[in-house]
């Protein structure tokens, strides 16, 4: 199940996709699971799983944790398609991940077992087009998703090139720093999601920041998807599973509701 | 010799940043603009006679280089093997590394940036680093390992003293590993302004080329002293490597040349016991810190916490030009234990008179090792830096302090 399907529905709703990120093995395999489908029931249009890995350079302090976390009770990278197989079906799932793991996994490989599992395509945060060569050929035969990222400092030519690389969506790192939580979104998102627009037709989604429905809601006003990722593992950090739970649906709903106000 | 006449960096990397199948840029989309900022200003740094001549200056002036070629006679004696010690230990603060930071703080005025920031393990980079940027009106923020700040507290002390702000790095493994993930993620912020001096020849192009540029005087000048002295080449061109900065800065000069070229990589425990950093030797092909090279990796691709005595070569990855000089063959790596390295330093203090880095003291085991494979032979090793730094370790190791130490 790939995003495009995802895309075409929200937007016949005329509204932003709601997207949500979790790490796989946070805090251990079966809560992963159970985390993911509350998102799921709860109103996530599309899912990122992360894959836990030792040097996440583009994470702030609450993915770090919950990637050490993940760690800390075992995951390995196997326990990814398990979580895959169990959440896939309802709504499409993308994998977030730095790139050793899945070079170090083999890339056909990875791609094989992503498509067996269901996973719509990879994410990757530190794999630039002019690297991903291999992932190109994988991910064309299996038909996954290859979501690349482009930021606030990336030239017009580095954008355009970027976004011809890119299928699913594009995501838009709307802030020039490392993922989580902030007080407001950044200023600098809607010139990016502009300027990204104009040389390509895919969705756009806006990432690091989105905290609660008010700014899903402004986000969601002009960009194609609302990416959070922090404030659910907010949720589940420090906490008991039940509670745990109970936070992540009431802010999965909070966060739904505001993509859908975002156009009123 | 002068800086500004040097031909261009023998052997890439090619356009992209690639030495082969290694180097190249995994970073972040966000970092990509400055990471070409900074290749475009090295290139034309490099043509620039000017700002040859301030580096050149800055060296000869403030870092007392060219350091001097020493040949180590009751040493040579002892090992059975023509061993000459190219002394960057003699350079301001005490190692190889002012050398690098010089140059990219030098770089970085050049292009308008008014902060650095760098990454450092025991400190050691971190006080060169602090030091240039001093010496050139930057301000200065380090990232440290918080276990390391607390073990190296006499460099997080000099850190201060000369102006710089360090930040204990609390998250993984709270190693320099973890302080470059820190120094990374904070540069994603700060880039318009900030320039982040990376510590070695590792990190996504055009660092490993730029810190191999700014530390090739440590060549250049040996090939020059040792032609000078014996009228030919050394056989053997021997340094440690953790990142490998000051072996690509010897070896650099001589890659063109019949030398052989040998780096001697942290054996920590012994390679059997898995707890060492010789990447190299025991690493597989991976991604880390924004490059592929050797990576000390389990089989899912987590990078794998390094050891060794020597906290300047506790780094589970290792420059891409060395894992591809490794590759083809040019160069050999080999571990060099924690005890080898140890009885090493005490070997050139006891015969010579020079207390070196443990660092450092890799690179005389593997020449002493060197000297018994290939007896009558003529050895240029890169002294790498001094060992006040280490007395803690060795003062411990050696029992030092209780009197009569055997």
């Amino acid at each position: 199940m790939n995003v495009q399907s995802a895309f075409a529905a929200c937007k016949a709703e005329g509204r932003a996709a709601l997207v949500g990120y979790l790490p796989a093995g946070f805090p251990t395999v079966a809560d992963s699971i159970a985390a993911i489908d509350t998102m799921i029931d709860s109103g996530v249009d599309i899912v990122e799983i992360g894959m836990p890995y030792t040097d996440p350079v583009m994470d702030g302090p609450a993915i770090q944790r919950a990637a050490q976390q993940a760690l800390d009770n075992g995951f390995r990278t196997k326990d990814l398609f398990e979580v895959l197989d169990a959440v896939s079906g309802r709504v499409p799932i993308l994998v977030m991940t730095y790139w050793n793991l899945v070079e170090r996994y083999g890339v056909r490989r990875f791609g094989h077992d992503l498509a067996g599992c269901g996973g719509a395509g990879l994410i990757t945060p530190d794999l630039i087009p002019e690297e991903a060569q291999e992932w190109m050929a994988v991910s064309d035969g299996y038909d996954l998703d290859r979501v690349f990222l482009v930021a606030p400092s990336s030239t017009d030519a580095r954008l355009r090139s970027t976004c011809e690389a890119s299928r699913g969506f594009v995501y838009a790192q709307s802030i020039m720093g490392v993922t989580g939580v902030r007080a407001g979104t950044s200023s600098a998102a809607p010139e990016l999601v502009r300027r990204t627009r104009e040389v390509t037709d895919l969705p756009i989604g806006v990432g690091l920041g989105v905290r609660d429905g008010a700014q899903a809601a402004e986000v969601g006003a002009f960009a194609d998807a609302v990416i959070v990722g922090s404030a659910f593992i907010n949720c589940l950090l420090d906490t008991d599973s039940a509670t745990g739970g109970k936070k992540l649906a009431a802010l999965t709903s909070d966060l739904a509701a505001g993509v859908r106000s975002g156009r009123d | 010799m002068t800086h500004g006449e040097q031909t261009p960096a023998i052997g890439g990397p090619d356009s992209t940043g690639h030495w082969g199948r290694f180097g190249g840029r995994f970073v972040p989309e966000a970092l990509i603009a400055a990471l070409e900022e900074l290749d475009e200003a090295h290139r034309s740094a490099t043509a620039d006679k000017a700002f040859q001549a301030e580096f050149d200056r800055m060296l000869r002036e403030y870092a007392n280089c060219p350091s001097p070629l020493y040949q180590a006679s009751r040493l040579s004696e002892s090992a059975g093997a023509d061993i000459w010690l190219k002394r960057e230990d003699l350079n301001h603060t005490g190692a190889h590394k002012i050398r690098n930071v010089l140059g990219q703080a030098l770089l970085a005025k050049k292009m308008g940036k008014k902060r650095v920031i760098a990454e450092t393990g025991a400190g050691q980079h971190g006080v060169a680093a602090a030091t240039a940027a001093t010496y050139l009106g930057l301000e200065c923020t380090v990232y440290m390992g918080e276990e390391d700040t607390q073990r190296q507290s006499l460099n997080v002390a000099r850190m201060h003293m000369l102006g710089a702000e360090v930040v204990p790095v609390t998250t993984g493994s709270r190693t320099l590993k973890d302080a470059m993930n820190e120094a990374l993620r904070e540069w994603v912020a700060s880039v318009d302004h900030t320039h982040y001096l990376i510590g070695s020849v590792g990190g996504p192009h055009p660092f490993p080329a730029l810190v191999r540029d700014y530390c090739r005087g440590i060549g250049d000048e040996a090939r020059a002293q040792i032609l000078d002295r014996i009228g030919r080449l050394p056989d053997h061109v021997v340094a440690c490597v953790g990142g490998g900065s000051n072996a690509m800065g010897i070896f650099t000069a001589f890659l063109d040349d019949d030398v052989a070229l040998h780096g001697y990589e942290a054996g920590g425990d012994g390679y059997e016991t898995g707890r060492h950093a010789a990447t190299i030797t025991a690493g597989e092909v991976g991604v880390l810190h924004g490059a592929r090279t050797f990576v000390l990796q389990d089989e899912d691709g987590q990078t794998i916490a390094s050891h060794s005595i020597s906290a300047g070569l506790d780094y589970p990855g290792v420059g891409p030009e060395h894992a591809h000089l490794a590759d083809i063959g040019r160069a050999t790596y080999q571990p060099v234990t924690d005890a080898e390295a140890m009885d090493a330093m005490r070997t050139l203090a006891a015969k010579e008179g020079i207390i070196c880095a443990i660092e450092s003291a890799h690179a005389v085991a593997g020449a002493l090792r060197l000297a018994k494979d290939a007896p009558g032979t003529t050895i240029l090793v890169n002294l790498s830096g001094r060992g006040d730094k280490d007395m803690g370790t060795a003062a411990a190791y050696f029992g030092l302090a209780e009197g009569n130490a055997q």
